[in-house]
């Protein structure tokens, strides 16, 4: 497996000048990748990002999802089925497709990256909540409301790394995972997940070696990488072009 | 044994009672009555606004925040929350500026002592107004700030701890009124403490987010309590010399000796927040991505002329050379200068608010949503119960330096 792979015959270099087999091949040796790029742009390298994170804070299921950017045309399904299925207001959103079109790139020019809320193991949202409306739940880690809890004072909105809050009637609403209108009624998939033609939406028990979500982040294949890792926030919303 | 104690207690408030404190009381009320028509015509147009204002909000609160402000998802903090902070940062200044004469013995600020905590108390109740106004389940949060606290939370401490100060202030001023000042120093000294603690936490509100990177280190909750005594001086000389001049007072050798002590303070901390602010730009240059944008969207791009204009120079540099010319002897000057501070800071607080959300938590991926600066203009309803806040203090203000007789220092 490591053939070409000779410490004593490296010369010393910097992390800059390792080709990009070399490195590859040295991150297979334990380390996973993680947080690499967004959206083409470089952000941070965090060693065992993924697993590290789930191992210290770990829910059963833990539910988390991965996206498989390269794969999604735009097509809004999953918008459409999340307004309907968790009746969010006409002005708001619960998740959405941005749009990163590069028109010096070769080849294809525009990608989409869909965004939702990463459901953090370490969520500012939860943390800037005056009277702990926001809260993780302790059984699926799910960041859930209590709106009779919520005093609408907005910093939630303003501590989410994702612009994941939004005000509904006087609370601040947010995405659970369709917790509340799917999950919690037996369903396995959120609404998203579901509407999605392409699979890009790949929704599961990320702690589960047998689910389908861990098949993609758990894997030194393909880069997997999470949005604003600098954040500290320690999402469960992956991204991958594998 | 404690009967005892408590009986000596009570005698002791009983023989301390001064009751030409009551006296006082009637003989205010003789001069509300008093009062020119100057005065009172002021006072109507206060109310007008007022009455107006309380109309808007009344119909923001019926169609829904949503619809009456000009708030966002992305940028979901406005006008009214820098309001509210404009008036918080004043009452915490006011408070920690009047607490170096009457809590640390300073003898040239005794002077200004009551109506500089007379004043805080009102800059808070003004603040609460607006605050009371942007929450959408304010009374909510008195109920589960109790039920169900986060002790992680910043809000959680600066609304507990601005309690705790108003409720203490209170207390001070009533008891600077009685005549009691050993206890008012007591009470003054507990408010002091959880005023900064409460204001601190108020920059910490920002300073801890760390997903937003123009607000996110230790830096807000120092520049909050710094700023803070700034504002505080800018008050009280302006608020002085309006009353000396509603009063028509002169002014006698200590408040000519506070006024000069304000002006050198002034200068002092003007200076202070200049270097907090060039420090933040230079630090904030050398990174990349948002803050570098939203820090050159203050320097040259659509907040430029809030910032050079306003914050600068009105609020600012020339205060600062208006206060050394005057050498606190000109007392109009110095009038002048505060109100120019004021109006800057009102703005400083405006921006501190708003640049912090211009540049979307997204810039990074390089969306095509999300390139730019985002922008945000302050509503109508929004406008209305602003000037209406600022309306409630002047008339609070008036309302007092009636009652209170032009809060007349006492020997300490």
């Amino acid at each position: 497996m490591f053939s070409n792979f000779d410490l004593d015959k490296l010369a010393k270099e910097t992390l800059d000048s390792v080709a990009p087999m070399e490195r590859r091949a040295f991150l297979k040796m334990g380390l996973l990748i993680t947080g690499v790029y967004a959206g083409g742009k470089v952000l941070q390298v965090s060693p065992a990002e993924a697993f590290g994170g789930h191992a210290r804070k770990s829910y059963k299921p833990h539910y988390g999802m991965v996206i498989r950017q390269h794969l999604c045309i735009d097509c809004e399904r999953c918008v459409a089925a999340c307004t309907r299925t968790n009746d969010v207001p006409s002005y708001g959103y619960r998740t959405r497709i941005l749009e990163h079109r590069e028109e010096r790139a070769a080849g294809q020019k525009s990608e989409f990256i869909p965004v939702l809320c990463n459901q953090c193991n370490n969520p500012p949202c939860v943390r800037a909540c005056p009277t702990s409306a926001t809260y993780k739940d302790k059984d699926n880690g799910i960041i859930r409301v209590e709106p009779k809890r919520c005093i609408g004072c907005k910093t939630c909105m303003l501590a989410c790394p994702y612009n994941a809050r939004y005000i509904k009637g006087k609370v601040v609403d947010k995405c659970d995972f369709c917790y509340e209108s799917r999950l919690s009624k037996g369903e396995k998939l959120t609404a998203c997940a579901e509407a999605c033609p392409a699979g890009v939406r790949v929704f599961g028990d990320v702690s589960d070696p047998s689910s389908k979500p861990y098949s993609y982040i758990y894997q030194l294949e393909n880069p997997v990488w999470v949005l604003r890792p600098e954040s500290g926030a320690e999402p469960n919303v992956f991204y991958t072009k594998g | 044994m404690k009967a005892q104690a408590k009986t000596s207690v009570l005698s002791h408030v009983v023989n301390s009672f001064d009751t030409s404190v009551l006296k006082g009381w009637y003989t205010s009320l003789g001069e509300m009555v008093h009062g020119t028509r100057r005065y009172y015509m002021t006072m109507g147009f206060f109310w007008l606004i007022i009455y107006a204002s309380t109309l808007v909000a009344l119909d923001a609160i019926s169609v829904g925040y949503h619809e009456a402000y000009g708030v966002t998802r992305e940028i979901p903090w406005g006008i009214l929350i820098s309001t509210y902070i404009f008036f918080v940062v004043t009452s915490t200044g006011l408070c920690i500026i009047s607490s170096i004469g009457h809590i640390f013995g300073v003898k040239s600020l005794l002077p200004i002592g009551k109506r500089a905590v007379f004043l805080s108390i009102v800059t808070i109740c003004s603040g609460f107004v607006v605050i009371l106004l942007e929450i959408e389940n304010p009374f909510k949060m008195m109920l589960y700030n109790m039920l169900t606290p986060n002790l992680t939370s910043n809000i959680w401490w600066m609304g507990t701890l601005y309690g705790a100060y108003m409720f203490f202030m209170i207390l001070e001023f009533s008891f600077l009124l009685l005549n009691w000042h050993r206890i008012a120093v007591i009470a003054g000294l507990i408010a002091l403490f959880s005023g900064i603690a409460a204001h601190s936490n108020l920059g910490a509100i920002f300073g801890m987010l760390h997903g937003r990177e123009f607000w996110y280190g230790p830096y807000m909750p120092i520049y909050f309590i710094v700023s803070a005594m700034m504002s505080g001086c800018a008050a009280i000389i302006f608020f002085t010399w309006t009353a000396y001049r509603i009063n028509g007072k002169t002014y006698d050798e200590p408040m000519q000796n506070a006024m000069v002590t304000l002006s050198k303070l002034t200068v002092l901390l003007i200076s202070i927040v200049l270097f907090f602010t060039v420090w933040k730009i230079l630090t904030g240059l050398v990174g990349a991505g948002g803050k570098v944008l939203t820090i050159q969207s203050f320097l040259f791009g659509s907040y430029a002329v809030n910032f050079w204009v306003f914050e600068v120079m009105i609020g600012m540099v020339i205060p600062l050379l208006m206060m050394l010319y005057s050498r606190g002897r000109k007392y109009g000057i110095m009038a002048f200068a505060s109100a120019m501070m004021i109006v800057g800071i009102f703005v400083m607080r405006f921006d501190l608010v708003v640049l912090g959300q211009v540049v979307s938590v997204f810039h990074e991926l390089g969306v095509n949503e999300y390139k730019g600066i985002l922008s945000y203009t302050p509503s109508f309803h929004e406008w209305a119960i602003v000037i209406g806040a600022l309306s409630v203090t002047a008339l609070t203000f008036l309302l007092g330096e009636k009652i209170f007789k032009g809060h007349v220092a006492d020997e300490h």
